[in-house]
């Protein structure tokens, strides 16, 4: 159970002057369980990678794979296969259209042709996973909701989707600290207690090295750096900045501490991590 | 799928024409297409077309680009031509039943034929070479002294400027959109028509939605910034007349008269 990536390329708008290699050549294999973080600057091609994993782009060369199956292949199978790569798409409450949002969510379901108590049952445990109560909001129409609710709306639709794969391309933009908060339990939910395997994009340095398992780098569509979090911010801070992304702050302040001279570890990459190993360095210091 | 629709055909580049005003551009345009209608001799065709060539060859647009405007209107200048070849009276060259072609016939159609295609090839110079922006501005230029008999014209350019502007973030939009309804086994190309027509439904409620919040939001930044009509309004890029535009304009008119003479000549 994996997606597969052979040496894809894609080029936007063959054959027109506004030709543009978007991707070249990434070969790439995400295995079942990974929560792997992908980051990259502007147009370093991230979100059109992410719109390859489940065949809303299809390689100009190359070939995408999930479980084995070739997804740019007009089969049923790769119908299924492609549906189990769930995409949460950036701010996806503007995706939302029924009236109420039970049929919202049950729009996914429906469309893989389940019976209606399998819907319903789908429904219920989606709402239920993000955080929104089946008797108070099934009825309710989408539109009269707060941002924040809206986004688990959607989110809850592509849950319901039961993917084995989550893609999710900045799931926290535009929301506040709160929401965003909110919204990254419920994707550490889902990879615990699910057992999805989880592929997000993000720009925040923090959330990614917080929850991801391992973590590629683009920049100008190829990946420069694949590994873990905690070796890729220590280990190569320069080509991160050498390609515009920015490390963790807190992996910024430890550093310069250590330059200071403070005896503190330096694989740390939470806030909360950071705040123990300083106070326990002081004390040493002392 | 989206990818292949073209808005505005505006071509980038910087010949001659490109550089033109686009207000000495519309008004040149005008003439000329008035002009095509003048000629009425082998000569008068023959100016026309070279004068058209040799504006389509100064604009330095790519050929394949020209062919592509004529094309889609070839089924209307295939049918004009047909009518006039089919019902002028005249000497018959060729006669089967109700079938009668004339001399006439045949020199008719062959002109409507080649007024359709420099009247197309010429109007599409002026979009190709014209950004639509430009063009706007051009057009709320010339309309201004219309503004005493209460033609709002700045009014019409900004919401043609800002349908314009909105055109690619919709076109975006709408892709965004079914691609995240596709990811979630939405199918927008199979089934009977009205099948087709009920799936469009996840695809056009947030359309509409988006394009209202846009409308609303532009709005409120617009207010904001205290905007109002065209009154005592500054441009950040003004229009200039540069020698260029006398000289485009004025081979345009020399032209017509040209051909105003041929016309005179042989009514």
């Amino acid at each position: 159970m994996a997606i597969q990536l052979d040496s894809i390329t894609y080029t936007y708008g063959v054959g027109t002057p506004f030709e543009k290699q978007a991707l070249s050549g990434i070969s790439l294999s995400i295995e079942n369980g990974e929560f792997l973080g992908i980051i990259g600057h502007t147009g370093s091609g991230k979100s059109t990678f992410v719109q390859h994993l489940n065949g809303l782009l299809h390689p100009t060369t190359g070939t995408v794979t999930v479980n084995g199956v070739d997804i740019s292949a007009k089969t049923e199978e790769a119908k299924t296969m492609r549906h189990k790569v769930g995409m949460v798409f950036q701010y996806p409450e503007h995706q939302l259209f029924e009236e109420t949002i039970a049929q919202d969510i049950a729009f996914g379901p429906k469309n893989l042709g389940l019976p209606d108590d399998e819907v319903d049952r789908r429904v219920r445990e989606a709402m239920q996973f993000v955080g929104l109560h089946y008797d108070i909001y099934a009825e309710r129409s989408p539109f009269h909701l707060s941002g924040g609710q809206m986004r688990r709306v959607a989110i809850a639709g592509v849950i319901a989707m039961e993917p084995d794969f989550l893609v999710l391309d900045e799931p926290s933009a535009g929301l506040d600290p709160f929401g965003r908060e909110e919204i990254f339990e419920q994707i550490i939910k889902l990879h615990k207690e699910k057992g999805i395997t989880v592929i997000l994009v993000s720009h925040n340095m923090e959330d990614i090295s917080r929850m991801a398992t391992r973590l590629i780098v683009l920049d100008k569509g190829q990946v420069v750096l694949d590994g873990e979090p905690l070796t890729i911010f220590k280990d190569h801070r320069q080509v991160l900045q050498s390609v515009g992304v920015d490390v963790p702050p807190v992996s910024v302040l430890i550093e310069s501490l250590r330059e200071r001279g403070l005896p503190i570890s330096n694989d740390i990459l939470t806030v909360d991590d950071a705040v123990e190993a300083i106070v326990e360095g002081g004390q040493h210091v002392k | 799928m989206l990818n292949n629709i073209t808005i505005g055909q505006y071509f980038p580049g910087n010949s001659f024409i490109h550089r033109m005003d686009p207000r000495a551009k519309i008004i040149a345009t005008t003439i000329f297409i008035i002009a095509i209608f003048l000629a009425n001799t082998p000569l008068a065709y023959g100016i026309v077309g070279a004068f058209t060539v040799g504006a389509l060859l100064l604009s330095r647009l790519p050929l394949n680009l020209l062919w592509r405007s004529v094309k889609p209107l070839w089924i209307i200048i295939v049918f004009t031509m047909g009518i006039h070849i089919f019902t002028t009276p005249g000497e018959s060259l060729f006669s089967y039943g109700i079938i009668n072609i004339t001399d006439k016939g045949v020199a008719m159609g062959l002109q409507m034929g080649a007024r359709l295609i420099f009247l197309i090839l010429f109007s599409s110079l002026l979009t190709y070479t014209t950004s639509p922006i430009r063009l706007t501005d051009g057009i709320e230029h010339l309309l201004s002294p219309f503004r005493r008999i209460g033609v709002p014209a700045h009014e019409l350019a900004m919401m043609m400027t800002i349908a314009l502007r909105f055109i690619p973030t919709l076109l975006d939009e709408t892709d965004r959109i079914m691609k995240a309804q596709s990811a979630r086994g939405a199918d927008f190309v199979t089934g009977s028509l009205i099948q087709r027509a009920k799936n469009m439904v996840p695809l056009l409620v947030p359309l509409f939605i988006s394009a209202f919040r846009r409308a609303d939001e532009l709005a409120i930044a617009m207010e904001a910034r205290c905007y109002r009509g065209g009154v005592n309004r500054t441009r950040m890029k003004e229009l200039t007349i540069t020698p260029i535009d006398y000289i485009g304009v004025g081979t345009v008119i020399l032209v017509t008269v040209v051909l105003i003479v041929l016309w005179w000549l042989h009514r």
